[in-house]
């Protein structure tokens, strides 16, 4: 039985064409961990999270994916949510007239046995506790998913999701765009409530300041497609101050 | 709020409707339409004749008149007025008890769950197979109430001078082809009447079966109700699977007294091999109301445009209007709202959903005339479209004389993105359930104006077209 997330030599391309986008990347998150990625634009982060997640827009030529035992790229997008894989969207999409109290107990009654209905007092008391760690407002349950959202609200609405459906290993790709320092806080606080020893978490992110709030085990460095560069936390403030052509600066010299 | 047994009393599994019994019927008319059938189907009823006359004018009108296909679909051609058959029926009388009704007749409908709903709660019912009713029945207290609640050879034999002043006179005979031919060969259907103020609580609901194939339904309703009077009607319909095509085409007038209000509510899944021709229109006289809700969901080509003539003064119309295009089929829907009176109001909501190759088209009429004053309009019609070859097409005609009215119309078209998909599948939905969502989402905020045990039926059948479109 492993214990971890972990991606061996995956390549991928734009489905339908040669144009490479993933190279050989290599990466494991055990659980217990939490691991961020960082790199410039066009370094393939976030076509790495949607690759996990299954999105059809890519094709994986080469490599593996294996979440514990599971071989993610054997499963659906939806079965390998359903399997503990969650991913945080850069850009969450809005679903006009399904109201965001729905949309999660759908999310939830989808991974019953058909038959079984949800608990529904069991679950408003669920999603309410967790709206109150998030500083949510109970509006917010009425409204349509991600319609007329703030860009805050999206991230956290996010992270509520998560909250929600519990995965093993979860994906936040650049859930701190578009926060201010207080939302960033609560979001942090968050991922940092749904840490443990059954958890493993990969954080994309541009900017070193969240990872001040979420506290990352190994900081990986991106370019290209690939990891080039792997390391403590005390990485990500060496990147905030020299830059991303320090790293590639330095894999060029030792190549 | 309903409780669990009602919902699940008006859950009509319609998935279940995809079975049919072996040909077992008295009367046939045979195939093709000629006088000679309508003297058969007249025989049969035993008609007086001023209805076998108006029968037989009417198969005038329909032979005279071109097939619509200058505006409308071209798939009309297809339609072999000689391969169907206009009437069949087991010859028996609508029993007002279920142990009374044909074995086979009465699985039909148990399988389709109707006597249920009837015990748990409708005030009347009326169960159609093929051509003639099978079971028709209305609680007691409404029949003291003087309430009527038959069918049409009924409700002319025994009640002409209640039901013949307005018979036809909502959708004269020539309205339109297929008009002139439900009123040549026009069997069953409700024909209702309820009395000065007497406000009926509970939905009267009518279901037509179709069991046989190369079988055409002609079933023919008017529903009148007198000054402040209220009623709900609602409608279901289901036919099996067949090989071949089969038509369905109604005559539905209403005619709402002063201050009355009818509220019809259609939510049909018929198979994707039907024909659904189907012309319903109401009349509202000074401060009544009508409102047609209209859920079309399968067939192979539905055309319908509820209407509304607001004749007297204050008088309001509505249309509500869902309809959801799967591969291979048409919905061609949209409401006719006529101002005939001063300070009239009309409203007209209209969602389509076009799926796969399914095609949808919205076509709208409004007329106010010049010499009337603060007469209102509003038309809003929305479409999504669910992958790329889906089309919708919308025809608003909107013809307002004069300045002292209000109109406002809106339209909009919206896509269920692939993005929008992978963002429901990544949180545990299947493809299918996450279009389901979508759909439901789209029309959720004219569901939830409707009665609770139909948002419920239409949210269940959404999820299983949607279920089934999935490749």
């Amino acid at each position: 039985m492993s214990n971890s997330l972990r991606i061996d030599n995956l390549h991928a391309n734009v489905e339908g064409t040669d144009q490479k986008i993933l190279k050989g990347l290599n990466l494991e998150v055990p659980k217990g961990e939490v691991h961020a990625i960082m790199g410039p634009n066009g370094s393939g982060k976030s076509t790495l999270s949607k690759v996990m997640a299954g999105n059809e827009e890519y094709e994986v030529t080469e490599g593996s994916i294996f979440m514990d035992d599971t071989n993610l790229l054997d499963l659906d997008i939806d079965e390998r949510s359903r399997a503990g894989f969650f991913l945080a969207f850069q850009y969450p999409h809005e679903i006009p007239g399904v109201s965001s109290a729905n949309f999660i107990r759908a999310a939830l009654q989808a991974r019953l046995p058909k038959g079984e209905e949800i608990d529904a007092v069991a679950y408003y008391k669920s999603l309410y506790e967790k709206m109150d760690l998030l500083g949510m407002d109970r509006k917010f349950t009425a409204r349509s998913v991600n319609e007329g959202f703030s860009g805050g609200e999206k991230k956290r609405n996010e992270v509520l999701q998560m909250l929600m459906l519990d995965p093993t290993y979860a994906v936040l790709d650049e859930t701190d765009s578009g926060l201010d320092i207080d939302a960033l806080r609560i979001v942090a606080e968050g991922v940092n409530n749904m840490r443990g020893p059954d958890k493993g978490f990969l954080v994309i992110t541009h900017y070193q300041r969240l990872l001040d709030y979420i506290v990352p085990d190994v900081v990986h460095v991106m370019a290209d497609g690939q990891i080039i560069k792997s390391g403590d936390k005390s990485l990500a403030l060496e990147l905030e101050e020299k830059g991303y052509d320090w790293v590639t600066a330095e894999l060029a010299a030792t190549a | 709020m309903a409780d669990q047994a009602t919902l699940d009393a008006v859950s009509i599994d319609q998935s279940e409707g995809n079975f049919t019994f072996p040909e077992d019927y008295k009367h046939d008319a045979g195939y093709g339409l000629s006088e000679s059938t309508i003297d058969y189907i007249s025989d049969v009823k035993k008609e007086k004749d001023w209805i076998r006359e108006f029968r037989k004018k009417a198969l005038k009108v329909f032979d005279s008149k071109p097939l619509p296909t200058n505006w409308a679909t071209k798939d009309l051609e297809n339609i072999d007025f000689d391969a169907i058959r206009y009437y069949l029926s087991k010859g028996q009388a609508p029993t007002r008890s279920w142990d009374e009704v044909p074995d086979d007749v009465k699985e039909t409908f148990e399988r389709l769950g109707i006597p249920e709903k009837e015990r748990k709660f409708l005030a009347g019912v009326e169960a159609q197979f093929d051509s003639e009713a099978a079971y028709s029945n209305v609680k007691e207290e409404l029949e003291k109430q003087g309430v009527i609640f038959v069918n049409s050879t009924e409700g002319l034999r025994e009640h002409e001078e209640i039901f013949r002043p307005w018979f036809g006179k909502v959708i004269p005979t020539g309205d339109n082809k297929f008009s002139a031919l439900n009123s040549a060969v026009f069997s069953g259907g409700s024909f209702i009447y309820v009395p000065p103020g007497v406000k009926v609580a509970h939905p009267l609901q009518a279901y037509f079966r179709i069991n046989a194939e190369n079988f055409g339904q002609f079933e023919r309703t008017l529903i009148i109700v007198d000054e402040g009077a209220e009623v709900t009607y609602m409608e279901g319909c289901t036919a099996p699977k067949f090989e071949t095509s089969t038509l369905h085409s109604a005559v539905v007038e209403l005619v709402a007294m002063k201050d009355a209000k009818i509220q019809y509510i259609t939510v049909q899944n018929w198979s994707n091999n039907v024909f659904n021709l189907v012309t319903k229109r109401g009349l509202a006289h000074e401060n009544a109301e009508i409102r047609w809700i209209d859920c079309n969901i399968g067939s192979r080509l539905t055309m319908k445009y509820p209407g509304v003539i607001m004749k007297g003064r204050k008088a309001r119309g509505e249309v509500v209007s869902i309809a959801l295009a799967n591969d291979g089929q048409m919905q061609d829907t949209g409401a006719k709202m006529i101002h005939a009176a001063d300070e009239t109001t009309s409203n007209v909501i209209a969602k389509s959903i076009s799926v796969g190759e399914g095609c949808s088209v919205y076509r709208g009429q409004v007329h106010i005339p010049k010499h009337l004053k603060g007469c209102k309009n509003n038309t809003e019609c929305d479409a999504l479209l669910i992958n790329s070859k889906s089309r919708t097409d919308t025809y608003p005609a909107i013809t307002v004389r004069g300045n002292q009215h209000a109109t406002q119309h809106e339209a909009s078209v919206s896509q269920v993105s692939e993005d929008q998909i992978f963002y429901m599948q990544q949180r545990g939905l299947n493809e299918g359930e996450a279009m389901s969502l979508s759909v439901n989402g789209f029309v959720n905020d004219l569901v939830r104006e409707f009665p609770m045990e139909y948002s419920v039926e239409l949210k269940r059948l959404i999820d299983m077209e949607m279920e089934g479109s999935v490749g």
